[in-house]
Formats: structure tokens, C-alpha cells, sequence
């Protein structure tokens, strides 16, 4: 249980885990009388993880999602697919590095992969922009998702990012129309659809690869119409206030299964899907497979047409009847 | 804007005061010309000197775009729910309150169908006072509907945007919404209909970034600020001067993003041409 970035909320099981390995020390040493405190030290730690974990706040839940151990979009390709092929570029400009993709088995099946990319080390991290895509990334996205059209293969999105890059060239090539694109093309997409929120879904970077069939969010993920720091900046005057900003946008997965956003909650090994990742993968491989079944039982038009109406339904309002 | 804020009472004769009326002069927001407000009425809201177009209300962009009479509101009634039961610093259901006493509408848009110079086309109009034309559930579902409305009735579709982008106290169900009407569009666009977005002062964020940029053809008002992240978000980030003229029509119409920008006196004959034009031949 040797993690490299614990939580500032996990402090409590921090402590358990140093002391474990202290007395794991002296074990190595030759120590044989430690093994039972050990023992009773790592279910005291499980226990105390899973109580931390099962009342998160929700900007907790924040911190879990962009955790800098947390399994990335081509983790789950690799341990949930076979036979990864990366496909690269826009065809047009260039290839955006914080936007991944390729062909793929699943179970044998061939399939299309598509995810935000986050990197793990700072040249790596500096070279996916921190999983910030530019137009270039959405429109690599877009020519994956026709390929998959074309050759009927399903698709499979895996959404983490924290948006769109606020930044010069990103607006001059049009990251707006990129995105807009995308919403449009893949309403009318002829094959499944499955996205998997598995870390952060940030606004319309996040919309961009994610409409689909059925929406499906990581335990520990986020999905929101701007980063709870953003929110506290323009409504609270405040960047501060993340916390109630957190609060009120509704960000955590159950919340958005209330609001009808998203279908499917995949559970995550308890203290996140960093501390296990194996059981995280096997998690969303049974989600995608089943998910995928269900979807292959509707034809073409019936498949478009609820999609279409399950996007069309989004939102509350009143409408007053006038006699 | 309104350079006399308060009625102005001037003493005359035996401490009997006359009225000038609210806001008589304007201030030119581009030039700093101080303008008589009528002068700039008549002119459609832009400035006489400099050019500068004013935002307007959806009504003035109405009354300038649709033939007289033609216009029939869709779905006057439909309001906003505070359905997240939303608090910053002030509570959500009073933002709405005051915006609809304000702007004395429900929400930020009206759609409606119409002719524009004979013309029929369903349009949609942003009222920017309406809580910076933010886009919530009533913004998306009313053009949504006025999209499915036009498909039904065959004819094209003009949506008039401005707005500060998604309206965040619908969180998610406002992110949303930009998914419900690119899907509308799209299938607008499989029924063979035209759609002509005109972007004005100023369209950004998920409004940019789903119908505004989806036009068959896309129109801008000169000057108008259009792009997916705020200027000063962006300085922010890169940390450097941006460019002159960033994220403007000129810059766009430049950088390839938009296909023409078009004066407000001239935009009623040139969106009736393209309608023309671009209607399929029917029966």
C-alpha cells in the first residue's frame, strides 16, 4: 500500500500505511513478531478508506477524478482491448497528442477507441496539454468516428479532460466548429456509441466525444458544465469557493443519473481506481460488453431515433398551458 | 450606456418643472460620441459616426429582420425551473426573477415563424439582457423546437445568437442543451432545409460552440466578439497580449470561420437572398 500522492483527506490511512511499512522494515530485517499487528494495521487502513471514500464531498470527489495516479484513456484501451492500433492525425493540421485513438478487439469484435489523454510525467503531461485537446484533436475524433461509421463498428469514448484549450490557435483553427461538428456528426452516427467518463468531463472538450447512446461514469468521476475553480470565479468573484461551487454544479455521477445525463454508474475499487487498477479495468470491460450487447439489438434507425430523443429530453422547464 | 440615467427636472417658470424624458442621449460604446438617441434608433441602433452596431433586444432585431406583421411567437410561455436548486451568490429563482422583470420575457430567446422580405423561415433571437443571453434548458428546447417546427413546415431556419455561452446555474443540463440542438440541426439538415446563423455582439462559449458555428451559412454583425473561450480567460492562460483585433468578425472572416459580415441595414435583404437561393426546388 505504498502510494506516491495520497489526499490531503486521506492523512488518517497515510499514517496506518507509513507505520505498516516501518514494521514491514524490521520484518525484512528478521522481526518475525510484527506479522499479526500488520495484519490488523491493513484491515484497520481498508476499513478507514472505504469510510472516507463512502462519504466524499463533492470536491473531494474532484480531487479523486483528476488524481495523478488514476488510469488514463490508454490504460483501459490496453487492459480492456486487444490489439490496439493507434490511428493518428487530423488529416489536415496535425496530430493532437491530448486526443487518442485507434482500431481495437473487444472480446475479438472490432471496434474504435477514442479518448482524452492525460500524461504522467511533466514532458508528458506538457506533450497531451495536460488532456486539453485543440481543434485538431476533436477533428482526429471525428475522422475515427466516420471510419467506424462506415466499416459499422461500434465506438467507445472515454472522456478526461478538463476542457477545451483556452488558448490563441485553438480559436483560430476553430475549436468551437470542431466541437459543434462533432455534437452534430455523431447524433446521427449509425453505429453504437458507448462514453465512459473516467475522470474528468470537462464542458464542451468533454460534449465533444460524448454524445452517445448510453453515458456511463466512473464512481470517482466528475462530468460538468465548467471546472467548480471556474464556476467560483465568474458567479462567486472568488476562486476560493470552489467547494460550493463544487456543491452546487451537481458534478458527482449520482447526481447526474438523477438528472437523466448519464445511464450507468461503474463501481471503483475502494480508496479509487488508482489503488486497484485490475479491478477497475475487469469493472468497465463488464460495463462496455454488456452495455454493447444491449445496443446491438436495435437497428440502425431505431438506435439514431433514441439517441435523438434521449438528448432531446435533456433539461427541465415549465410550460404554463394558456387557455 | 444612457448618458441621463434619471429623469432631469429643469426649473421653469414659478417652480413648475419640465421632463425631459429617460435617456435621450447615448454614448457610443466604440467612439465615445455622444449621440442623439433617436438619431440612433433611426439608424438601427448603430452608431452614425463610427458605424459601431449597438446590441439590441430581440424585439429591435426582430422588427428590423421580419416583415411587418408576419411574425408568430412560438411557446411565449415556456420558463425556466431552477431544477438544481441553484445558489452563488444570489439565489437562481431570483436571477430569473429579475431578468423576467427586466426584460419583460421569459427567458433569453424568442423563436417564432415568419417571412423576412416574403421569405418563410422559423427564427430564434437571443435577448442578451436576459441574463447575458446565457443558455439554459428554455433556450435549448425552444430552438430545438422551432427546428423540428421548421422541418415540418418546410423552410429554413435564421437563429440570431448573442450570448455569454452555457448558463452555469443549470450545470450540466445547460452543457446539455448543446447537444439537443446540434442533434436538431442535423436533422434539419438531413430534410435538405437551410439554416443561417448570424452571430452578433457577443456569442461565446457553448453557444459558439454548437449552433452559432453550425450555419449552412454564417453571418456576423461587423465587430462582433464570437469565439469558444473569453478573451480574458484565454490572456490568463497563455499569459501573453492577445492579438489585435482577437476573436472579432474581421479575425474571423480572416482566419476563414465565418462566411461574410454584414451591416444591420443591409442583413434582412441579404438573409431573404440566401434563403431564396438555398431552398430546395419543391414540388
Amino acid at each position: 500500500m505504498v502510494y506516491r500522492h495520497w489526499l490531503d483527506f486521506e492523512k488518517p490511512v497515510e499514517e496506518i500505511a507509513k507505520k505498516i511499512e516501518e514494521l514491514k522494515s524490521f520484518q525484512a530485517e528478521g522481526a518475525t513478531r510484527h506479522a499479526d499487528e500488520i495484519a490488523k494495521l491493513e484491515k484497520k487502513a481498508k476499513g478507514l478508506l472505504k469510510d472516507i471514500y463512502a462519504k466524499l464531498t463533492p470536491s473531494q470527489v474532484t480531487l479523486v477524478a483528476r488524481h495523478p495516479d488514476r488510469p488514463y484513456t490508454l490504460d483501459y484501451v490496453q487492459n480492456i482491448f486487444d490489439d490496439f492500433i493507434e490511428l493518428h492525425g487530423d488529416r489536415c493540421f496535425r496530430d493532437d497528442p491530448a486526443i487518442a485513438g485507434g482500431v481495437a478487439r473487444l472480446d475479438g469484435e472490432p471496434v474504435v477507441v477514442i479518448g482524452q489523454q492525460k500524461g504522467r510525467n511533466t514532458k508528458d503531461k506538457v506533450l497531451r496539454n495536460f488532456g486539453m485537446p485543440h481543434p485538431e484533436g476533436y477533428r482526429k475524433a471525428l475522422r475515427l468516428m466516420e471510419l467506424a461509421e462506415r466499416f459499422g463498428k461500434p465506438v467507445f469514448t472515454f472522456i478526461d479532460t478538463p476542457g477545451a484549450y483556452p488558448g490563441i490557435g485553438a480559436e483560430e483553427r476553430g475549436q468551437s466548429e470542431a466541437i459543434a461538428t462533432n455534437l452534430l456528426v455523431m447524433s446521427r452516427l449509425k453505429v453504437p456509441v458507448i462514453a465512459t467518463v473516467i475522470g474528468e468531463g470537462g464542458s464542451g472538450g468533454a460534449l465533444a466525444i460524448g454524445v452517445a447512446d448510453k453515458v456511463i461514469m466512473l464512481e470517482f468521476s466528475t462530468y460538468s458544465v465548467i471546472s467548480p475553480e471556474g464556476c467560483a470565479a465568474i458567479l462567486w468573484k472568488d476562486g476560493s469557493k470552489a467547494d460550493l461551487a463544487a456543491k452546487a454544479l451537481k458534478i458527482e455521477a449520482a447526481e447526474l443519473q438523477k438528472l437523466g445525463v448519464i445511464d450507468k454508474i461503474v463501481k471503483e475499487p475502494i480508496g479509487g481506481a488508482h489503488r486497484e487498477p485490475e479491478t477497475a479495468f475487469r469493472n468497465l470491460k463488464a460495463a462496455l460488453t454488456s452495455t454493447l450487447k444491449e445496443l446491438k439489438s436495435l437497428d440502425k434507425e431505431s438506435l439514431i431515433e433514441a439517441r435523438y430523443k434521449k438528448f432531446r429530453s435533456m433539461g427541465v422547464f415549465s410550460e404554463p398551458k394558456i387557455y | 450606456m444612457i448618458w441621463f440615467k434619471k429623469d432631469i427636472l429643469t426649473n421653469g417658470d414659478e417652480g413648475k418643472s419640465v421632463k425631459v424624458p429617460i435617456g435621450l442621449w447615448v454614448k457610443c460604446e466604440h467612439c465615445g460620441e455622444i449621440i442623439y438617441k433617436k438619431e440612433v434608433e433611426r439608424n438601427l441602433d448603430v452608431c452614425p459616426k463610427c458605424n459601431y452596431h449597438f446590441r439590441i433586444s430581440a424585439n429591435a432585431r426582430l422588427n428590423i429582420v421580419m416583415d411587418e406583421g408576419s411574425f408568430k411567437e412560438f411557446d411565449s410561455h415556456m420558463e425556466p425551473i431552477d431544477g438544481l436548486d441553484f445558489r452563488d451568490l444570489k439565489k437562481y429563482k431570483d436571477r430569473i426573477k429579475s431578468s423576467q422583470k427586466e426584460t419583460r420575457l421569459k427567458d433569453a430567446i424568442v423563436t417564432g415563424k415568419g417571412t423576412i422580405n416574403g421569405e418563410r423561415a422559423c427564427v430564434a433571437v437571443f435577448e442578451f439582457s436576459f441574463m447575458g443571453g446565457s443558455m439554459g434548458s428554455v433556450v435549448g428546447e425552444k430552438i430545438a423546437r422551432a427546428v423540428e417546427k421548421a422541418i415540418e413546415e418546410r423552410c429554413g431556419v435564421v437563429i440570431f445568437s448573442s450570448s455569454g455561452g452555457a448558463r452555469m446555474q443549470e450545470s450540466i443540463l445547460s452543457l446539455m442543451q448543446m447537444a439537443k440542438t446540434s442533434a436538431a440541426l442535423a436533422k434539419l439538415k438531413e430534410a435538405g432545409l437551410p439554416y443561417i446563423s448570424v452571430v452578433t455582439d457577443p456569442t461565446m462559449g457553448g453557444v459558439t460552440a454548437s449552433f452559432a458555428m453550425l450555419g449552412d451559412v454564417i453571418i456576423a454583425e461587423p465587430r462582433a466578439l464570437v469565439g469558444f473561450a473569453g478573451p480574458r480567460v484565454i490572456a490568463e492562460t497563455i499569459r501573453q497580449k492577445l492579438p489585435e483585433g482577437f476573436q472579432r468578425a474581421e479575425y474571423l472572416l480572416d482566419h476563414g470561420m465565418i462566411d461574410m459580415i454584414v451591416e444591420r441595414k443591409l442583413l434582412k435583404d441579404t438573409l431573404s437572398r440566401l434563403l431564396s437561393m438555398l431552398s430546395q426546388n419543391e414540388g
